[in-house]
């Protein structure tokens, strides 16, 4: 095999995406507590660096140094294996999320490589394999532990993904059936222009209810407030992962940051016109609108978690059933007319 | 490049499929199971069939197995015993035994006798993967009836569930 450019390119995007998630996770931490304090009128992490800014990195150090505890009449295989699997079906979701258009790393390539890790075509059906292989990560982690809490948690989480997941799949079949392609790039190819010369083509304006659910499902899939059952402190201590301490609770939260940074990023290629934004930026730079989008999606996230409170159970199950998967199979049904008539 | 995955995935998929079978603990079936479906959808792959690939895994890995989880979590399926006296007698005697084995070998022989009818047959000539959309065209115009019969077979099979699951009220 021969070392081409374009190899050790696909190399350093393959680093560049795995350094940049976990830097990602990191951020989110402390956005994510900043923004709480923001909300609930305190200052939050100050005192580790310049306006605690080093604060992510000092918990990192606090994680490493933590016993590793295990209970004793845990699973040993699958209570270690839980966390393992729930982080790399995070890292694993993001390989097929593209982020940028094509470029030549201005001029250092001959020809032009995908800024994505894996550009296949059925790149949105591999994202929601992942995402349902990463419900094993907690189910098990909830039974490994062999205790009522973690248990109860693993068993929520997984009938609320299940359950959501079909809203979730059928917001994205409306806008496949409109790009008439599985392959994210070309959805993204698909939402370049404007209309009237001002409007970017996004998908997001012929399918705002698609972009609603997807919403709402994604925060359930990731189980973040105000769907965070699976970890409900008040009811379950800490859900699936009570007992988890140390680096293997550490894997859990930087699954979940990624999880979270993978939704948003799905969103935005799917319905807020990937890299391309209100108006062109020069070629090469196309990836920092992404970027930009990605950031107000997640910062929406944080602020919905510190401002709605949790709904009830029964709530969660009867939304998700009665509501939003009505509403989704409705919205596809349409789409299927408007573009069946329109050939759109 | 690509003979090294095959190996690698056959592998994992055989040896996976007996250690279902060898296991105690339910929990570490589902699981091993989970890991012999990705195998294969690796095969699909190698197959340029990444449809079917990843349709492999949300279904069967994703979903399905989800529910045997489930399953094996909410009744809290303890490990496994060795059985004793009665159950002893009806699955470990003799006289079933005999008929398992008689059963392995037929079945064995079946795999033989499709193997070698296989053998030598070349694969269509320039096979290219069918696309999606080729591959929904065909399921809803030439196998229509039977996707239909499949759908009505399993909404029975859910109400049915539904109706067992109600009986207790």
């Amino acid at each position: 095999m021969t070392v081409s450019p374009t190899l050790i390119a696909h190399l350093g995007l393959i680093l560049v995406v795995f350094v940049a998630l976990q830097i990602s996770a990191a951020v989110l931490v402390y956005m994510e507590r900043k923004v709480a304090a923001l909300i609930q009128q305190r200052y939050g992490p100050y005192l580790v660096g310049p306006r605690g800014l080093l604060q992510p990195l000092a918990d990192i150090i606090k994680l490493i140094f933590k016993e590793e505890l295990r209970p004793r009449s845990a699973d040993t295989l699958l209570f270690y294996a839980a966390p393992v699997l729930a982080a790399t079906a995070a890292f694993a979701a993001f390989a097929v999320v593209p982020f940028g258009a094509e470029t030549t790393l201005f001029g250092l390539l001959d020809e032009p490589i995908a800024l994505a890790v894996a550009d296949v075509n059925v790149g949105l059906l591999v994202i929601f394999a992942i995402t349902s292989m990463g419900v094993y990560g907690i189910v098990l982690a909830g039974w490994a532990s062999n205790s009522k809490y973690s248990l109860l948690g693993g068993l929520r989480s997984s009938a609320q993904m299940i359950s959501y997941e079909l809203s979730y799949g059928l917001s994205f079949a409306a806008v496949i059936m409109m790009a008439g392609s599985l392959s994210l790039r070309e959805i993204v190819d698909g939402q370049e222009g404007y209309w009237f010369g001002v409007i970017p083509r996004w998908y997001l304006f012929l399918q705002p209810v698609g972009f609603l659910v997807y919403l709402i499902a994604g925060v359930a899939e990731t189980n973040r407030a105000p769907f965070d059952f699976p970890e409900a402190e008040q009811e379950l201590v800490a859900g699936y992962h009570t007992e988890y301490s140390s680096m293997s609770f550490a894997l859990f939260f930087l699954a979940e940051y990624i999880n979270m940074v993978t939704v948003s990023a799905v969103a935005v290629d799917l319905f807020l016109g990937g890299w391309h934004g209100p108006f062109p930026l020069p070629a090469g730079f196309e990836w920092i609108w992404f970027l930009a989008k990605v950031f107000v999606l997640l910062f929406f996230y944080i602020w919905m978690r510190w401002t709605l409170p949790r709904y009830r159970y029964d709530q969660l199950m009867a939304f998700g059933w009665k509501v939003l998967l009505p509403v989704a199979v409705l919205n596809l049904l349409v789409t299927a007319y408007l573009v069946l008539l329109g050939g759109w | 490049m690509e003979s090294v995955f095959f190996w690698v995935f056959a592998t994992v998929a055989v040896a996976a499929s007996l250690l279902v079978i060898g296991q105690r603990n339910p929990m570490h079936s589902v699981m091993l199971l989970i890991v012999s479906f990705c195998a294969l959808s690796g095969l699909y792959v190698l197959l340029e069939a990444p449809f079917i690939a990843v349709i492999q895994i949300i279904i069967y890995a994703g979903a399905i197995m989800v529910l045997f989880l489930f399953v094996v979590m909410l009744l809290n399926v303890p490990t496994e015993e060795a059985p004793t006296g009665y159950h002893a007698r009806l699955l470990g005697g003799a006289g079933p035994r005999r008929f398992g084995a008689v059963l392995s070998v037929v079945l064995v022989l079946e795999l033989a006798w499709a193997l070698s009818t296989m053998r030598g047959t070349p694969l269509p000539g320039d096979a290219v993967a069918p696309t999606v959309r080729e591959i929904g065209i065909r399921l809803f115009r030439e196998h229509g009836f039977a996707f239909e019969a499949t759908s009505v077979l399993i909404l029975v099979a859910m109400v049915g569930a539904i109706i067992l699951a109600r009986r207790e009220k």
